[in-house]
């Protein structure tokens, strides 16, 4: 069975933004980092992410999430990191992960590990979700911008938050029609710039509306969808039938945290940050002494404060390991953390922001 | 199956033109597809305007993609004889053949 093992000082799980980033920070501080991710290509969800970041321009606002994707890559590389894809990381126990790659199966001897698996996409129950044609956004996202390959033709979006309504302008642009984007609350649950963009290309969003039902022989062939009132509950007469093939649900995501519940540490239930989510103090350590975690499976945010998240925790990592004194630690985590509460601002972001100091209280 | 329309995006607005790529065909179901190296069996499967993937075992319903970032397992298929393969993360291979999953699935003997 297990061969000989491995050992490095940081073993990084994920090679998405946050796991990209820790990785980066740790390996050009000097610590030996080995990152593993299950995937061909590392890089995680940000290749499909085809639009403009947002934020300011240290956090590489106005640049696209593939691009940020090739730059950090290319640091990666730069600053010697171990990585090893198509690599699973099955199972963890203190402070060592059991991988597979290929056939083998082995163990890592690591000083710190840090989860940063991410997070998957809800799914949304109704008479005909697992009919062929209803699929997350994220997939159909993946599919067009990254395979360039259209999963539909005529679709129709369940839900308005950025996901829904950022999938659905990139596949307009991919040469799909959107019949409709329906949103179950009262007003558009995502940014005003990404719903305008699809108002000027005459899709309709319609609020106070859901999905009652996909029907079709063997994969979706139409869709009905119906008014809600204050309780969210369908108004009757108020149906209407669509015909797409291709029904997206954009209803939210939760952390991939597998893993932190494997190695034991302690979680708390935040809705706004996703569902249950591994308490984690201001260095991203959680419970555990030895395990930090970083991005959306600390807390379901954006690319942008997943790759914060992940140098937070590279130069805490570094820091604890002896690489960087305290002083230089502290001003450069002062940094960071300015940055990251730069991005949670809004809305939005206040939300989250409340969210993650509750988490870091509950943990002590 | 679906397909007056070119599935395959050769020309986009912001990522430009499709990268010639080295084509390759697959077998699904015994019909035989293009394939381009190194793209998903899911991807030539749904270029090809197929979406059904699989039948449930009890209910015998059909299914297809759902996450195609290989977490959630529903668009298994039998390639090669091995079934239950996640086919929106394994690359396709010149004369892969991939047939529609029944229920879990056999293991077929190895060639």
């Amino acid at each position: 069975m297990a061969k000989e093992s491995l050992t490095c000082e940081l073993a990084v799980v994920g090679g998405g933004p946050a796991g990209l980033a820790v990785a980066i920070e740790a390996a050009k501080r000097g610590v030996k980092v080995g990152l593993f991710d299950e995937n061909q290509k590392p890089g995680g969800q940000l290749f499909k992410q085809i639009h403009k970041f947002f934020g300011s321009k240290e956090h590489q606002a106005g640049v696209r999430g593939h691009d940020i994707g090739y730059h950090l890559l290319n640091e990666c590389q730069r600053v010697g990191v171990d990585t090893r894809l198509n690599t699973v990381v099955w199972g963890i126990e203190d402070n060592r992960i059991g991988i597979i790659d290929g056939k083998a199966s082995r163990i890592v001897d690591a000083k710190r590990v840090i989860i940063a698996t991410g997070a998957s996409e809800n799914p949304l129950s109704f008479p005909g979700w697992t009919l062929p044609g209803v699929m997350g956004a994220g997939a159909a996202q993946t599919m067009m911008n990254v395979d360039r390959v259209l999963p539909g033709t005529k679709v129709l979006m369940v839900g308005s938050g950025n996901v829904g309504l950022i999938v659905a302008y990139q596949l307009l642009l991919a040469g799909a029609e959107v019949v409709a984007v329906v949103e179950a609350l009262p007003q558009i649950g995502g940014y005003i710039v990404h719903a305008a963009k699809l108002r000027r290309a005459d899709v309709p969003i319609l609020t106070s509306t859901s999905i009652l039902e996909a029907r079709g022989k063997e994969a979706v062939e139409e869709a009905t969808v119906c008014s809600l009132d204050d309780n969210l509950c369908p108004v009757e007469g108020c149906e209407r039938t669509l015909k797409v093939d291709l029904v997206c649900l954009a209803v939210g995501l939760s952390p991939l945290a597998e893993l932190c519940w494997m190695a034991g540490c302690k979680f708390t239930y935040l809705p706004e940050l996703g569902g249950f989510v591994p308490l984690h103090d201001e260095n991203m350590k959680t419970t555990l002494p030895f395990l930090y975690v970083a991005g959306d499976v600390a807390g379901v945010e954006e690319a942008s404060s997943a790759i914060e998240e992940g140098k937070l925790a590279g130069v805490a990592v570094a820091e604890e390991l002896g690489y960087l004194k305290k002083d230089t630690a502290e001003e450069e985590k002062d940094r960071i953390r300015k940055r990251l509460s730069s991005l949670r601002l809004g809305p939005f972001g206040d939300m989250r922001a409340q969210a993650k100091l509750e988490l870091m209280r509950t943990r002590g | 199956m679906s397909s007056q329309k070119n599935l395959r995006i050769l020309d986009h607005p912001i990522l430009g033109k499709l990268e010639a790529r080295k084509q390759i065909h697959i077998y699904a179901d015994g019909q035989k597809i293009p394939a381009y190296e190194e793209e998903p069996i899911a991807a030539a499967l749904t270029a090809a305007g197929i979406k059904v993937f699989r039948f449930t075992s009890t209910r015998d319903e059909p299914r297809g993609i759902f996450c195609a970032i290989g977490r959630c397992t529903d668009c298994v298929m039998t390639v090669n004889g091995q079934p239950n393969v996640r086919t929106c993360v394994t690359p396709v291979e010149e004369g892969m053949k991939i047939e529609t999953q029944k229920g879990l699935g056999k293991w077929q003997k190895k060639v």
